[in-house]
């Protein structure tokens, strides 16, 4: 039943292996078509067979992925994806597992699942698919919602401030956290097949336009013509540049607060500006990147921390080894008598 | 240690119901369950009734923070863990105050009279002290200064009085070893495997206590003889001590490791379902996986995805955890997984009393989900039975393809018995197929059970998606089909309900018709047979049924009710078992609720069952 290296290596793996015969029910041109296209060329590229792979999901649009694609599967309940998905993962180690969430099943119903998976570290991919709106129940905010924002359920406006998905991750602990763009393929492609091959828990944040309740909300990050003025495109080593001609940059200012600064201006080199790195042991700079928020930086998209823990599974199973070592492999009969009978002839 | 010939009289007694009570940091726990392993061992057949505050050290010397354990020993069958008590051993004024009034009239009555102090006893509400009052004439009362006693006992040791004090427990159950004559020896080896290696003065201390109760007992001459209940003439074999939490752990292994697939339980603690977490993650050496949740519903989504992942599956909770597992549940039984959903039940509702038995969760577990949403639920009927109460109910989830709800209690998960212990081969196989061939799969085909297909990840060509939406029949896509939905959830019905044609015909102990049927479910076995067998004694037309099988229930069950003028249904609750029998069967059963985070007594049902009869004959 283990994962071999060679039927990973018996055949090449076409996105297209990875389709499944059902409709995409999705609503015309809502960004998680990008998604499940890059989706499918990331497990393609990490050459893990179809039949190797559950896809978990909760509830939600986003939820609906593990249906149209052509792996094995669980369609659970609103928020819990990640739950089922770490008792399949402990159960079966050899199986590759992602969970395909959004903002309102990962973050708020599922926020405490969210949590303890980020901290836990099972070897499981959580894609959480970002429109700031709750989709399927027809639009009302979500926990990463704007403030202020008017909607069927806040007509005069959201007064709650909102939840930032890569810094709760980068809170609890997570060996992987990137963000991306649904209609920056490349990225998004890029991305995913990082955290595919990420040991540990992976957590992927895309912003995802939701173009029947939520229609630009990420535009700034997203368009063309916007998007170099507005995402800082992280890059391990390099240093944090952005904008249309990569002229500014982000430093860091005698009180650690981050500025943006023009190469060129007042003196700044590109040796003032701060270095990716995503390897850090100490996730302090993620997490201050996490909280840069549009309009009044850049925000930044990529691999904010990439670090090799051991996973959940694996210390269990060692664990489980080592008992194993010292007591020997179970003896039921033994076990039943315990230590202290008698006999009743 | 030596023990000397006895010099005192001694008296053979069938009977003894003893309780050990004290404040809650006085190891009153510890001393009773270590006599039950005493009197166990010395052969007697025995049942247990621990009874503990929710806090955990409550304020010493106050009422609500009295801690028990009570124990009937005896050398003939029994069932329950006694309705009067022949000793109580009373550490402090608040114990004696609580529990004095369950000793019989004549009974042993053991105090420690350094506790009975004026601050003890203004806690107690004892206006004078009970001790030199005259109030406890009619008991035989034993007033012996236990910490003082103790502390010259491991004066040696030079210990801090704090630490000293701690033994008086062990001082209490030397006498009362003494009093009893059960054996030493698994005692003081107990010392020494608790404290031998980790705390050798620890393990010193508790032996010099224990010795001196015990040569105490034997010298003082306050004691003028000796009891002794001698071995009960059970049914030969191999016995031990098991409690229901412990056997209902043991079950789930014996389960997975017949069937030879890996066993998964996550878990979330809660009181009283935790001890089956802690038996089971100390046994990882057999293929055993235990995952401590963040939540009540993470461990019951965990198990849905191991089991999804093909091992035996399970969680346990109690009464809260239950109601917040009941979506997952739902997603379960639409799954169509197999997996044991322990409830140990509690006091409700909402928090209730967490540390106190009930059986008030029969209607969740039949009933408590969204949908038209069935699921198996079968019942132990005491702690040992809660080792193949476990093993069947993964029996039929794999049966069948589907979540079993196993009911325990509070009582049975901290209570003992001795168990005879089964041998492995004769334990029935467990047969597990999984899909394997991808020209005849379908997740919704089902076979002759009405049961669908186990195929795990890594299936080659199996690969398929489930999920919570209405499937399909069959094919098991997304399906909102009207008429589809209606089919699914007969389907789901029927299947449930066909598990009858697995389960053995109900049996009645007594006359199979007559004036009275009395039926239970659960823990209440015990004190209900017991009852019912006096009442037989004493000429009255009765019989018993106890129920295992709570849904589907047995084949027979509608006929049986039917053969009686009459039904009573005892349960501790306020009639649950007896509105689904209405229901089911249009039989005129009639209720006796008990809803007091106790057991019931053997007096109680009894006396239900005489005025059933007395009402029946007007």
């Amino acid at each position: 039943m283990a994962t071999t290296v060679e039927n990973m290596a018996a055949r090449e793996w076409k996105p297209a292996d990875y389709a499944s015969d059902q409709d995409v029910r999705w609503c015309p041109g809502c960004g998680d078509y990008a998604i499940l296209a890059q989706a499918k060329k990331a497990l393609a590229a990490a050459g893990v067979e179809p039949d190797r792979i559950t896809w978990v999901s909760g509830i939600g649009c986003s939820s609906r992925f593990p249906y149209y694609v052509s792996t094995y599967g669980i369609h659970g309940i609103h928020g819990r994806a990640p739950a089922i998905a770490t008792g399949l993962k402990i159960a079966r180690p050899d199986i590759t597992v992602w969970v395909a969430t959004g903002d309102g099943d990962g973050l708020s119903i599922g926020g405490n699942h969210f949590m303890h998976a980020m901290r836990r570290n099972a070897d499981i991919k959580i894609v959480l698919f970002n429109n700031r709106i709750y989709g399927l129940t027809k639009g009302q905010i979500s926990p990463t919602s704007e403030k202020g924002k008017r909607t069927v359920s806040t007509p005069y406006g959201s007064v709650e401030p909102p939840i930032h998905p890569v810094s709760a991750a980068l809170g609890c602990g997570a060996t992987f956290v990137a963000r991306t763009v649904d209609m920056n393929v490349k990225h998004l492609g890029e991305v995913l097949e990082r955290a595919a091959r990420h040991k540990g828990t992976a957590f992927v944040e895309i912003y995802q336009n939701c173009n029947i309740f939520n229609d630009g909300a990420f535009k700034y990050a997203s368009d063309k013509a916007e998007r170099d003025e507005h995402t800082l495109v992280l890059e391990q080593g390099k240093p944090m540049l952005f904008g249309v001609d990569k002229k500014k940059g982000i430093r860091m200012t005698a009180n650690m607060q981050p500025e943006i600064v023009t190469l060129g201006e007042n003196g700044v080199t590109v040796a003032d500006v701060v270095v990716h790195d995503e390897r850090a042991d100490n996730p302090g700079i993620a997490f201050m990147l996490s909280q840069m928020a549009y309009p009044d930086f850049p925000e930044p998209i990529g691999v904010f921390r990439a670090v090799e823990l051991p996973t959940y599974e694996s210390l269990l199973e060692e664990q489980i080894a080592a008992v194993r070592a010292k007591k020997g492999p179970g003896d039921l009969a033994q076990l039943l008598r315990g230590n202290d009978t008698w006999e009743v002839a | 240690m030596a023990v000397a010939q006895p010099t005192k009289p001694v008296e053979t007694v069938e009977t003894v119901a003893i309780r050990f009570v004290g404040d809650s940091g006085d190891g009153m726990q510890i001393t009773g369950s270590q006599f039950t392993t005493s009197s166990a061992l010395g052969g007697n057949d025995l049942a247990t009734l621990p009874d503990f505050p929710a806090e955990i050290r409550a304020p010493a010397g106050t009422l609500y923070g009295v801690s028990g354990f009570q124990i009937n020993f005896s050398s003939t069958d029994i069932y329950t863990p006694g309705d009067t008590l022949q000793a109580l051993v009373a550490m402090n004024p608040a114990a004696l105050k609580i529990n004095l009034g369950d000793l019989e009239t004549g009974g042993i009555l053991i105090v420690n009279s350094d506790a009975f102090v004026p601050s003890n006893l203004k806690l107690a509400g004892y206006a004078e002290n009970p001790l030199e009052d005259g109030s406890l004439h009619q008991y035989r009362l034993f007033t012996i200064p236990m910490t003082t006693l103790t502390r010259e006992a491991v004066a040696k040791l030079e210990l801090k009085t704090k630490d000293a004090d701690r033994c008086k427990n062990m001082f209490a159950l030397g006498l009362v070893s003494w009093l009893y004559d059960r054996p030493v020896e698994p005692t003081l080896e107990w010392f020494q495997e608790k404290w031998g290696k980790t705390d050798p003065k620890v393990a010193e201390a508790n032996t010099l206590a224990f010795k001196a109760g015990y040569f105490f007992g034997e010298t003082a001459e306050a004691f003028p003889a000796q009891y002794r209940v001698e071995k009960a003439k059970l049914a030969p074999g191999v016995y031990r001590k098991v409690r229901g939490n412990e056997a209902t752990a043991l079950g789930m292994i014996a389960a997975a490791a017949r069937a030879g697939k890996p066993l998964f339980y996550g878990s979330y603690p809660i009181t009283p379902a935790s001890d089956i977490l802690h038996e089971l993650s100390r046994h990882k050496n057999f293929d055993v996986k235990t995952f401590q949740a963040e939540d009540e519903i993470a461990a019951m989504c965990a198990a849905i995805g191991a089991a999804y992942g093909g091992a035996f599956a399970a969680t346990g909770t109690s009464g809260p955890g239950m109601a917040l597992k009941t979506e997952a549940i739902g997603l379960a039984v639409m799954l169509e997984l197999p997996m044991v959903i322990v409830n140990v039940q509690r006091g409700g509702p909402s928090t209730g009393l967490p540390t106190k038995t009930e059986q008030a969760d029969l209607l969740q577990a039949v009933w408590g989900r969204n949908g038209e949403c069935p699921v198996a639920v079968i019942a132990a009927q005491s702690p040992p039975d809660c080792f193949m109460a476990a093993y069947e109910a993964f029996q039929i989830a794999v049966k069948y393809m589907t979540p079993v709800i196993l009911l325990t209690d509070g009582y049975l998960g901290n209570g003992a018995e001795p168990w005879r212990i089964p041998n492995v081969e004769d334990l029935p196989p467990i047969e597990v197929r999984h899909a394997t061939d991808p020209a005849t799969f379908q997740p919704y085909l089902r076979d002759e059970k009405l049961a669908r297909p186990w195929a795990i990840p890594g299936t080659p060509g199996l690969a398929h998606r489930i999920g919570g939406l209405e499937k399909k029949d069959v094919t098991g896509e997304v399906c909102y089909d009207p008429a589809n939905h209606q089919l699914m959830c007969e389907l789901r019905a029927r299947k449930v309900a066909g598990i009858v044609e697995s389960l053995p015909e109900q049996t009645v102990m007594g006359p199979d018709s007559g004036e009275l049927l009395v039926v239970s479910w659960g823990g209440t076995y015990g004190a209900v047979r017991t009852a019912v067998e006096r009442a037989q004694r004493r000429g009255l037309s009765v019989a018993h049924a106890h129920l295992r099988y709570l849904n589907p229930f047995p084949r027979n069950l509608g006929t049986l009710l039917r053969s009686y003028k009459k039904i009573l249904v005892p349960e501790l609750n306020l009639g649950q078992l007896k509105m689904v029998l209405r229901a089911h069967y249009l039989v005129d059963a009639h209720g006796y609720g008990k809803i007091q985070g106790r057991p019931f007594t053997v007096a109680e049902v009894f006396a239900a069952i005489e005025k059933m009869i007395a009402e029946s004959r007007l």
